[in-house]
C-alpha cells in the first residue's frame, strides 16, 4: 500500500504527518526537537528511512538530527559548520563590509543516490557537504570564493543558502539560490561555480539587471526537464529553458507575482504552483484570499485554486521552502502557512483540506512517497 | 573530583539526561575544566554552550553558581569551592530572552 510521510519544520519544532495513499486520513507524531526552530526536514532519496533534520536555536546554535526509521527516532550528529580559509566579509544591509558569519543551516537536500551524503545550504550562505551521514561537514569553498562573495548581502530572513536543485541525468551539475545574492549553476560537482542570473531584474539593486544581488526566493524544476527552473523572485516569477543560462517573466495574470515558494507537478512538467503574496511589505495574500496559483502552461497563464481554503479574513504567509508535492496519482500537493495550518490537496490543487490548523508557524514542508 | 551542573531544559533534552549532571573533573575545577568535561561526555552539547572553535560562550547562554553570575569570569578562574566539593552545582542558564 503506498503512503506519504509529509515532514513538517516549524518554528517551534517537527512534525511527521502521515497517511496512506488516499491521503483523506492522517497520523500526526510532534513535535519533535520541541521547542526549538526546525528550518527543514529532508528524506534520502535512496533510502527513504534515513531522514535529516536541522534543528536550531538563538541560545543554543545549531544541531543536525539524523533519523534511520522513517522519524520515529533521532540521534545528534555533526553539528561543526566551519567555513573554509578565512570566511572574509559580504556587505551588510547597509553596504558596510560585514564578517561572514555561521548562523543556521536553512536547507539540508540528501543526494540522489548515496543515503549518506547531504548537502545542507547555510546562513551566511555558503554550501556544506557531508559524505558520512551528517557526522562531519566539509564547506565547498569554491562558492563563496567565486569572486563576487563580497557583494552579496542578505535579504530580510538572512543571508542564506535555501535552495539546492542535485540533477539526476548529471551528478557534477547543481543549482543552488541564495537571498539575496542569486542563483549560481556548477558543472563540476561544486569546485567551481557561475551566477545564472541573466534576464533578472531587480529594482532595489543600483543597477536592477547586475549579475549578482537579486533576492532569489525559489527555484524548481522537473526532474524529467534538468534544464527548466522555474523561479519566484522577490518580485516577478520566471523562467529558464536553457539551464539558468537567461531568464524570462512567466507572472502573466497572477495577481501579483511577489511570493516565496514555487513548484512543479510531478507527472506534468508545465504545471507549476505558487501562491502570491501582496508584497514584499505585506507579506499575506492579497484581499486576504488563500489562493494557490497553477499554470498548466509553464506561465503566464495562471488559474486560482480556492477550494477548502480561507477566502476571507486570511492573512498567513507561506515561506520558501513551504510547499512539496508527491508522486501519487494524482498529485498531492501540500504547503505549510505561517499560522500554523498545513493543507494537502489529494487532486493536483484542485480542492484543498486542512491536514493539522495548528500547528507552530511552518517553515518548511517537504514530502515523502513510500511505497 | 564530582563537579554537579545543572542543564537548561532544552539541553538536558539534547543530551538525554534527566536532573542534573555529576562529572569527573581532573587537576583545577575552573569554568573551561567543567566545560570541557560536559563536552566529552556528552558530545552533543559541542556547540551548544560555547563556540566550536574559539569557546568564547554563547551569548544567549550564563553561568551561574552560589548566586553570583560567574559569565563573564575567564574560563581558567576557579569556580567556588562550594562547586568544587560538589556541595552546590554549576548551573548553565539560558538567557531570559523570551521566545
Amino acid at each position: 500500500m503506498s503512503g506519504v510521510r509529509v515532514l513538517v519544520g516549524t518554528r517551534k519544532g517537527g512534525f511527521v504527518l502521515t497517511s496512506d495513499g488516499k491521503r483523506q486520513r492522517w497520523d500526526v507524531s510532534g513535535p519533535h526537537f520541541a521547542g526549538w526552530e526546525v528550518y527543514h526536514l529532508k528524506g534520502s532519496p535512496a533510502d527513504p528511512r534515513r531522514l535529516y533534520a536541522s534543528q536550531s536555536s538563538s541560545w543554543f546554535g545549531q544541531q543536525i538530527q539524523r533519523s534511520n526509521d522513517g522519524g520515529q527516532t533521532w540521534e545528534p550528529v555533526g553539528n561543526k559548520f566551519v567555513y573554509d580559509g578565512v570566511p572574509g566579509t559580504h556587505q551588510w544591509y547597509d553596504g558596510t563590509p560585514h564578517p561572514w558569519e555561521f548562523a543556521r543551516v536553512w536547507h539540508l537536500e540528501p543526494s540522489l543516490t548515496e543515503p549518506d551524503t547531504v548537502y545542507a545550504g547555510v546562513e551566511d550562505a555558503a554550501l556544506f557537504r557531508s559524505a558520512d551521514g551528517g557526522q562531519t561537514w566539509q564547506e565547498l569553498p569554491g562558492l563563496r570564493g567565486h569572486g563576487s562573495g563580497s557583494t552579496w548581502q542578505p535579504g530580510a530572513g538572512g543571508m542564506c543558502l535555501h535552495t539546492i536543485l542535485l540533477d539526476p541525468a548529471n551528478p557534477e551539475r547543481m543549482f543552488i539560490a541564495i537571498s539575496a545574492a542569486g542563483v549560481f549553476r556548477t558543472d563540476d560537482a561544486g569546485r567551481t561555480w557561475r551566477p545564472m542570473n541573466r534576464g533578472l531584474r531587480s529594482e532595489m539593486l543600483p543597477n536592477p539587471t547586475a549579475e549578482v544581488g537579486h533576492c532569489v526566493h525559489r527555484i524548481a524544476r522537473h526532474p524529467s526537464r534538468p534544464d527548466v527552473l522555474f523561479m519566484q523572485k522577490h518580485w516577478d516569477v520566471m523562467r529558464s529553458d536553457d539551464g539558468g543560462e537567461s531568464w524570462r517573466e512567466i507572472s502573466g495574470n497572477l495577481p501579483s507575482d511577489f511570493g516565496f515558494p514555487i513548484d512543479v507537478h510531478t507527472h506534468e512538467p508545465e504545471t507549476i504552483y505558487v501562491v502570491p503574496i501582496k508584497s514584499d511589505s505585506e507579506h499575506y495574500p492579497p484581499e486576504g484570499k488563500l489562493r494557490v496559483y497553477r499554470s498548466r502552461t509553464g506561465g503566464h497563464e495562471w488559474e486560482a485554486l480556492t477550494k477548502g481554503l480561507p477566502q476571507r479574513d486570511c492573512y498567513v504567509n507561506v515561506l520558501r521552502d513551504g510547499m512539496a508535492v508527491d508522486a501519487l496519482d494524482p498529485c498531492g500537493v501540500y504547503f505549510g502557512t505561517t499560522g500554523g495550518q498545513v493543507y494537502a490537496s489529494a487532486d493536483a490543487g484542485d480542492s484543498w483540506a486542512p491536514i493539522v490548523r495548528d500547528l507552530p508557524s511552518v517553515v518548511a514542508i517537504e514530502v515523502q512517497t513510500l511505497a | 573530583m564530582i563537579i554537579r551542573v545543572v542543564l537548561p531544559t532544552h539541553l538536558r533534552t539534547l543530551a538525554r539526561v534527566g536532573g542534573e549532571v555529576k562529572l569527573d573533573v581532573e587537576g583545577p575545577v575552573t569554568q573551561g575544566a567543567v566545560l570541557d568535561a560536559l563536552e566529552a561526555a556528552y558530545p552533543m552539547l559541542r556547540g551548544a554552550i560555547r563556540d566550536h572553535a574559539t569557546h568564547v560562550r554563547r551569548p544567549f547562554v550564563r553561568f551561574f553558581a552560589c548566586e553570583l553570575d560567574l559569565s563573564h569570569e575567564s574560563p581558567d578562574t576557579p569556580l567556588p569551592a562550594e562547586v568544587a566539593t560538589g556541595a552546590e552545582p554549576f548551573l548553565v542558564v539560558g538567557a531570559i530572552a523570551g521566545g
